[in-house]
């Protein structure tokens, strides 16, 4: 393990709430959009999900706090969309359960929360996660058939009702399909991306470097049997649809760019993360309760952060709050970046890691931005998403943050007591969550 | 277990043309039930002499609420006879068995039991004693093939002072739970047995792991082991995670999904089953696979898969879950064979080599010292055909002859072969080691 610059106490004092346990995850594997999941609903997914993780850790009838999860991309008729999961689990139906979003920092935020309320002790175990499908995603009415449907709906009489239906145009029958599109800049991630990625200058090669090694690390963590206790196949899928175990920077480099402008666009359909269906959860839980379980404690939660840019104006990159989320959890803890064992970086771009640390590494942004007095500095790569990640795996939005809570406890339990893991995850909105694990 | 042989001879013209024909119809077997009677019916309790195996089976029948009777009254339906021949010593002994059981066949109900006791001819003082032993073996085999309606016969060797161990296995054979179980010697030998609180929950309390339970017959042993009372690990390869998980919440215990063959596969179950639960009590090693060819044709990467999971898994793991850290004393281990790994097979040589080994296995582990000091009880089931997803890729006209040729006109079904193993696995079975039980309706092949 790496030795820190300021020693830090693993203990908890007295009066500090007490750390909730990561016991361990699950998730069903990744599929492309439109592929092996298409006919599977986000409850269908949650669903599974919870079923592997309750057949995992012999959960089967039984209550926990609360489960807490949510999609993205969500139909209407989801609005109890984990409750119903959960119903539909072998938990007890005693179970209690709410929906969160925060786009793609839903998974993280609900692990944060149910951490948490377990801190607080308000509940002693609890579950969270996330679920997306970008396949079986919401169609909505188109909003002038909807504004015309609902004036008609307020008709007291079928005069009325038959002069607001008067109102029906052919063109209102083409269904609003959701976007990934900001509403306030009308770009989409990727182009927004694209921006930030010119602006600090990240390099075509240096992205399908990330884009490669994301590959490389995935199928190696398959290989070694690194996820057979962190996955369930779901539909006969049994790995990631997307991965590309023989993915290489020379293979990459043929792809034609799909974001920015110009001869000088980097961002290509390998180094940005595919549409993706997937669900993940995470099991956490008090020591106490852990044990009595004879359940195992990968990991600790140790911190937890969100920021928010101010992307609207163009001030900053869309994707760059978690820039501004590490120095407050960094001056909390007494840490430094490279105090940390491990580091997961979401691969929502591969850009978007690389200008992330481009970041941190700047001693400008670093002043100007974060009000530091020295840069952060440079973290060393080989702790960087050691068992690949967004890219390799996919994306199915609030799904990554179980995702990696999961993986990285486990990995951090493997390096042994003390060691510490940093999560990252940028968002939709122009925000960003982090998170640190400690392992057990 | 509905073939199409059988929906064709329970149709009103295949019925008629079965009976014409005098084609076996297969009827529907009693099997366990929890608000069940252990026997359906009164039952019979005869012996020669003074018959100590009789005197306890009485007993045991009566603190059951069965009604016990000493012969066959006028128009009465026996749900069973036991008749106990543990004082033959010359082979004119014999006719108390003929005149005991004779006037019965004809007063049985369907699915009864037929239960012949007696000493193990290992055991005999003299060339005659020997004899009269072993002839008991082929008398339940014929009564076996002579019975109709879904009933059984089979044997018991009592070893000589191991009496007190002998009513996990008459319970068992009297039962539902036995109903693919016929023409079988089961042996009762040395081991303390402990009676359970409560004979509904036979193992509870109890850890067992069950190894490809994903589905099939390791899925029925797992529920069957957690309805006796048992917690169950289920393991069973990564990939089929989705149906284990399914296994694992049915039954409320674990899922572990990992590959048999894998070097450290013991050492991840134990520290699951003692983590998790605190120890381990009954080890069932279920998980197997077919690649056939015939020998001709065969390849070395069927050939080594075939032994790899089926075989020499079971090694490898044994000598974790074994352990002196391993298995608790008074433990149970519990090997799948097959009828082919007894009668071989055509295009079954590696498979037939694997399950054949398995017998070898509980050979050399039920006599090993070590094992015997710790109380640890080894035994196979060797399955005839069952019907599952293994046997459904077996092609059409085989399978039904497959279904046919044994003594319940009938394929078994998983739960019978599950049934079998938990019975293996009960504290109360601590006397019955060593055993290979054939679930196999009494099939012609191997017999
Ligand atoms: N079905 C029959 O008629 C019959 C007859 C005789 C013996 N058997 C034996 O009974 C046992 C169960 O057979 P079944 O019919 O239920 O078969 P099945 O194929 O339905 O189930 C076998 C299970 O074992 C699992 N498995 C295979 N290789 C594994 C490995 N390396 N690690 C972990 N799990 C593994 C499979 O995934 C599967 O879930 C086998 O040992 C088989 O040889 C079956």
């Amino acid at each position: 393990m790496a030795t820190r610059s300021t020693p830090r106490s693993t203990q908890q004092s007295s009066s500090a709430p007490r750390r909730a346990a990561v016991i361990g995850g699950n998730r069903i594997p990744f599929a492309r959009a439109n592929s092996t999941y298409s006919h599977a609903s986000n409850q269908d997914m949650l669903t599974a999900t919870l079923d592997g993780l309750v057949a995992r850790f012999g959960l089967a009838g039984e209550q926990v706090g609360e489960v807490v999860a949510g999609a993205v991309l969500k139909h209407s008729r989801d609005f109890n969309l984990t409750r119903e999961s959960v119903l539909g689990s072998s938990l007890a139906p005693t179970t209690p359960a709410y929906d969160v979003q925060q786009a793609c920092g839903t998974g993280l935020e609900a692990a944060i929360l149910v951490a948490n309320k377990i801190a607080l002790g308000q509940i002693d175990s609890g579950i969270a996660g996330g679920t997306d499908t970008a396949s079986d995603a919401p169609i909505a009415l188109n909003e002038g058939l909807r504004q015309t449907l609902l004036a008609a709906n307020r008709a007291k009489t079928p005069v009325q009702r038959a002069k607001a239906l008067t109102g029906l145009r052919p063109n209102q029958l083409v269904p609003s399909i959701p976007q990934n599109v900001e509403p306030r800049t009308g770009l989409s991630m990727g182009e927004h991306m694209a921006q930030t990625a010119k602006q600090w200058g990240v390099s075509r090669e240096a992205q399908d470097e990330i884009a490669a090694a994301s590959h490389q690390h995935l199928a190696a963590a398959y290989d070694r049997g690194f996820f057979d206790d962190l996955l369930t196949p779901f539909k006969g899928l049994t790995r990631d649809q997307n991965l590309r175990p023989d993915s290489s920077v020379e293979k990459l480099a043929k792809l034609n760019p799909v974001f920015g402008k110009g001869p000088d666009a980097t961002m290509t359909a390998g180094n940005s993360t595919p549409l993706t269906d997937g669900a993940a959860a995470v099991l956490l839980g008090s020591d106490e309760w852990a044990a009595e379980r004879g359940l195992p404690v990968l990991a600790h939660v140790v911190d937890a952060q969100t920021a928010a840019v101010d992307y609207v104006t163009g001030h900053e990159g869309l994707l760059m709050a978690p820039a501004y989320a590490l120095p407050k959890l960094l001056e909390r803890q007494g840490m430094k970046l490279q105090d940390f064992d491990l580091v997961e970086i979401h691969e929502a771009f591969a850009s978007t890691v690389l200008c992330t640390l481009a970041a941190w590494e700047s001693e400008e942004f670093c002043r100007d931005r974060l009000g530091l007095d020295a840069p952060i500095g440079e973290l060393d790569r080989s702790k960087l998403n050691v068992n690949g990640s967004s890219l390799a795996a996919g994306h199915p939005f609030a799904a990554t943050g179980g995702r990696i809570v999961a993986s990285l406890a486990k990995a951090l339990h493997e390096k042994g007591s003390g060691a510490r893991g940093l999560i990252s995850v940028c968002a939709a909105g122009g925000q960003g969550v982090m998170a640190i694990l400690e392992a057990a | 277990m509905a073939g199409v042989y059988a929906g064709f001879v329970s149709s009103p013209i295949g019925k008629k043309l079965a009976t014409q024909l005098g084609l076996p119809r297969p009827v529907r077997l009693r099997r366990y039930a929890a608000d069940a009677p252990l026997v359906d019916g009164p039952v019979l309790v005869a012996g020669l002499g003074s018959a100590p195996i009789a005197a306890r089976v009485r007993d045991l029948l009566k603190a059951q609420d069965v009604d016990v009777v000493g012969e066959v009254a006028q128009g009465t339906k026996l749900g069973a006879v036991v008749v106990d021949l543990t004082e033959a010593a010359t082979p004119a002994d014999l006719e108390v068995l003929r005149s005991t059981v004779a006037p019965t066949l004809r007063s049985l109900r369907p699915s009864a039991r037929v239960v012949v006791v007696g000493r193990d001819p290992r055991d005999a003082d003299g060339f005659a004693q020997s004899a009269v032993r072993r002839s008991l073996e082929g008398i339940t085999r014929s009564i076996g093939k002579e019975l109709r309606a879904g009933a059984t016969a089979n044997l018991v060797l009592v070893r000589d002072g191991a009496d007190g161990g002998v009513d996990s296995t008459v319970r068992f054979l009297l039962s539902g739970r036995s109903a693919y179980v016929d023409g079988q010697v089961i042996r009762v030998g040395e081991g303390t047995p402990a009676e359970p609180a409560d004979w509904a929950e036979p193992l509870a309390g109890k850890v067992a792991v069950v190894t490809g339970a994903a589905r099939g017959i390791g899925a029925s042993i797992a529920e069957v082991l957690a309805r006796d009372g048992a917690t169950v690990v289920c393991v069973d390869v990564p990939s089929a995670g989705e149906a284990l998980a399914r296994t694992a919440n049915k039954v409320g215990g674990t899922a572990l999904q990992l590959d048999v063959t894998a070097a450290d596969a013991g050492r991840r179950i134990l520290e699951h089953a003692q983590s998790r639960h605190g120890g381990l009590d009954i080890v069932v090693h279920n998980a197997g696979i077919t690649r056939d060819k015939l020998l001709a044709n065969m390849d070395d990467s069927r050939w080594a898969s075939v032994l790899s999971v089926n075989l020499e898994s079971i090694l490898r793991m044994n000598e974790t879950l074994l352990g002196d850290n391993g298995i608790r004393d008074g433990g149970h281990v519990v090997l799948v064979s097959s009828i082919a790994g007894i009668a071989g097979n055509r295009g079954q040589t590696n498979y037939a080599a694997s399950k054949a080994g398995v017998i070898g296995l509980v050979d050399a582990m039920s006599t090993d010292e070590r094992l015997r000091k710790r109380g640890i009880t080894v035994n196979a089931v060797a399955p005839g055909f069952i019907e599952t997803e293994m046997t459904a890729k077996v092609p059409f006209a085989t399978r039904e002859v497959g279904r046919l040729l044994n003594s319940l006109s009938q394929g078994g079904l998983p739960i019978d072969v599950a049934e079998t193993i938990a019975y293996f696995g009960q504290d109360a079975s601590a006397a019955v080691n060593g055993n290979v039980v054939r679930v196999c309706g009494q099939s012609l092949l191997g017999a």
